[in-house]
């Protein structure tokens, strides 16, 4: 049994404009200990994928489909039963670690109230766990920072924080939503290595949520390519990076700034824009940004087919044209 | 902080000096003295009035004896009340006001706070809209329509409580005062506090108590309710130095021997030393709650701290 199972995972939100579907028929699996990195630019449903499992959308937000934690629907449970599983067995942490503490409480309270809650420890058993936890994030004089409040801190030492939080109880699964966004490169970094430590020492599950295609190839060992609140292209990330076969990944692949080439050659782009939500073009989302559109594009949505061992992919684009032209 | 709080009260002294010295000599511009009326005094008489209240000498002057005697914590006589000092009026009528505008006080805090909290936790329910609407009916109806409406219904009508009067300020005739003055002030903090409230409710870290799996009662009490707290404390001074001196209306409706009458009278009587006693109390008030709210900003929010 997979540690998560996503199968036909919709996302819905109903605005004042009509319903929009953030998430369409989503499908992934992850193994314990591994890493899912799902990318895609802003607004193509990652978070809200992520918010889905966790039971955090906003009030208008709908799911359907199944996410099978440990082979147990996840999706649409009460609270209370939410409750049970979140920080306990799935954490998350956030892409804003300067507004995602709670600026009233010290950080210590924070941290020690997740043990309390779930674990029943007692608030010294509690502080000492939340001061190793602290240690073990890297977090220097972690015993007199418990005293401290958030604004105390900076940025990437907030998001320490956050991820010393989520992993307190141990969780199976860290959904990480775009953890480094708001912090500069080197702690960026940091962060990154951080995180790869942890999923060494704890053996945790991660979904790496990002636009950072640097941070993908670092830490996952799968990636999912979303678009349009659709998975574009599914594979390893050797796969994703070495052999790109879908025309969206090739452009965002292409659109990273590199050492090695001409400087004096223009960055390529993907032209446009993502399409509205609220009333997305027939056929595929991507056909008006494509090079490689056809009448068939326009006509119907690619299915997403599943290859050999595993990989996905949506586009009527033929592959062999793919490994020719498009692989570096 | 008590470096703080003794810095404020510092501060406050000349703040009160100044406050003084200009209300002093307002009261003396304005045009009339105490003792014009529509019928004049005979000269003689007038001369040996103004020599027994100080009122030939230069001005300067009389200001510095109001200062000395005020060292004292002598307000000086009334002017109008003629066996009265502005000490006996005010130490009669304070109490009385400072009784209501207390019990009115917290009722409209508690209630107010409450109403709010639930009507945001019920965001865009047939809950939410009917405390909205009855809030909103609190903010814009005046006290003179309130309050001889408690009045109609519950004294005339129902005939279950007295319709004015103090008695030594004895329950049944608190009732309906205070909740002439409560009503106002509890919908404007019923207001507020409904909007901070969701405003917080949406903020990140209330997502991030709830990825935590708290349960909704510690993500309210615990997380919530504090920050959400911080624009009604500012609002509750003013409000309080408001509820507490008093309304003029509410005191004259139920025929209350508070200091709002004191206010009309003192003013149109030309009554200074009661004028100026009036402005001392609710400046004193005033500069009092305003440190009280600064210090319960630092209470509420760690962000703050007073060197």
């Amino acid at each position: 049994m997979s540690l998560l199972e996503v199968k036909d995972l919709q996302v819905h939100f109903s605005t004042p404009e009509g319903d929009v579907t953030a998430v369409n028929n989503l499908n992934f699996t992850l193994e314990a200990g591994q890493t899912l990195g799902i990318v895609g630019e802003s607004g193509s449903g990652k978070s809200q994928t992520a918010f889905s499992i966790m039971g955090l959308l906003a009030k208008n937000g709908r799911t359907g489909g199944q996410a099978l934690f440990e082979g147990k629907q996840v999706l649409n449970l009460p609270e209370a039963e939410l409750n049970k599983i979140r920080a306990e067995k799935i954490s998350m942490i956030f892409q804003d670690p300067m507004t995602s503490l709670n600026p009233y409480m010290k950080v210590g309270t924070q941290l020690m109230e997740v043990l309390i809650m779930h674990k029943g420890c007692s608030k010294a058993e509690a502080f000492e766990e939340s001061v190793r936890m602290l240690d073990a994030v890297k977090m220097p004089e972690a015993r007199k920072r418990m005293d401290m409040f958030p604004h105390e801190f900076s940025g990437g030492m907030r998001q320490r924080v956050m991820i010393a939080m989520a992993l307190l109880c141990r969780p199976k699964l860290l959904i990480a939503d775009e953890p480094t966004t708001a912090l500069d490169v080197t702690v960026q970094a940091q962060i990154m290595d951080l995180l790869n430590d942890l999923k060494r020492d704890f053996n945790t599950a991660i979904i790496m949520i990002t636009h950072d295609l640097g941070v993908v190839a670092g830490v996952c060992d799968k990636v999912m390519v979303m678009y349009a609140g659709q998975t574009m292209e599914y594979g390893t990330v050797d796969e994703i990076f070495y052999k790109p076969t879908h025309p969206y990944t090739i452009g965002l692949l292409e659109s990273i700034p590199r050492l090695d080439t001409d400087d004096t050659k223009e960055l390529p782009i993907i032209p446009g824009n993502p399409p509205n939500l609220l009333n997305l073009p027939t056929g595929c989302p991507f056909q008006d940004r494509c090079g490689h559109v056809t009448d068939s594009c326009r006509k119907q949505v690619p299915n997403l087919e599943t290859f050999g061992n595993g990989r996905q992919r949506a586009c009527f684009w033929s592959h062999e044209l793919v490994t020719a032209g498009g692989a570096q | 902080m008590l470096k703080f709080i003794i810095k404020r009260l510092a501060v406050a002294v000349p703040t009160l000096l100044v406050l003084i010295t200009i209300s002093f000599f307002l009261m003396q511009a304005a045009p009339g003295s105490p003792f014009t009326g529509e019928r004049n005094l005979p000269p003689e008489i007038l001369k040996n009035i103004e020599a027994k209240y100080n009122l030939d000498k230069p001005v300067w002057q009389q200001y510095f004896l109001y200062l000395g005697n005020l060292a004292k914590g002598d307000l000086g006589p009334s002017f109008k009340y003629r066996d009265y000092t502005v000490n006996d009026l005010l130490e009669q009528s304070f109490p009385v006001s400072l009784k209501i505008g207390a019990i009115a006080f917290i009722f409209t805090v508690i209630i107010g706070v409450s109403i709010g909290t639930i009507a945001a936790l019920k965001q865009n329910t047939i809950l939410d809209y009917i405390i909205m609407a009855l809030a909103m009916t609190g903010v814009v109806l005046p006290s003179f329509v309130i309050a001889p409406l408690l009045v109609m219904i519950f004294s005339i009508t129902l005939q279950w409580l007295p319709a004015g009067g103090w008695n030594e300020g004895t329950w049944e005739y608190l009732i309906l005062p205070v909740t002439a003055m409560a009503i106002m002030y509890m919908a404007s903090i019923a207001r507020i506090q409904r909007s901070s409230m969701i405003e917080v409710l949406n903020s990140n870290y209330i997502r991030t108590a709830r990825a935590k799996g708290l349960p909704w009662r510690t993500i309210i009490l615990r997380h919530s309710l504090r920050p959400s707290l911080l624009p009604v404390v500012s609002y509750l001074g003013p409000a309080f130095v408001g509820i507490i001196t008093g309304s003029v209306v509410v005191e004259t409706v139920f025929g209350l021997p508070g200091i709002g009458q004191h206010f009309v009278n003192g003013a149109l009587n030309r009554d200074y030393s009661l004028v100026l006693g009036l402005t001392i109390i609710i400046g004193s008030l005033t500069i009092l709650f305003t440190a009280i709210v600064d210090i319960l900003y630092a209470v509420i929010d760690p962000k703050i701290r007073y060197q």
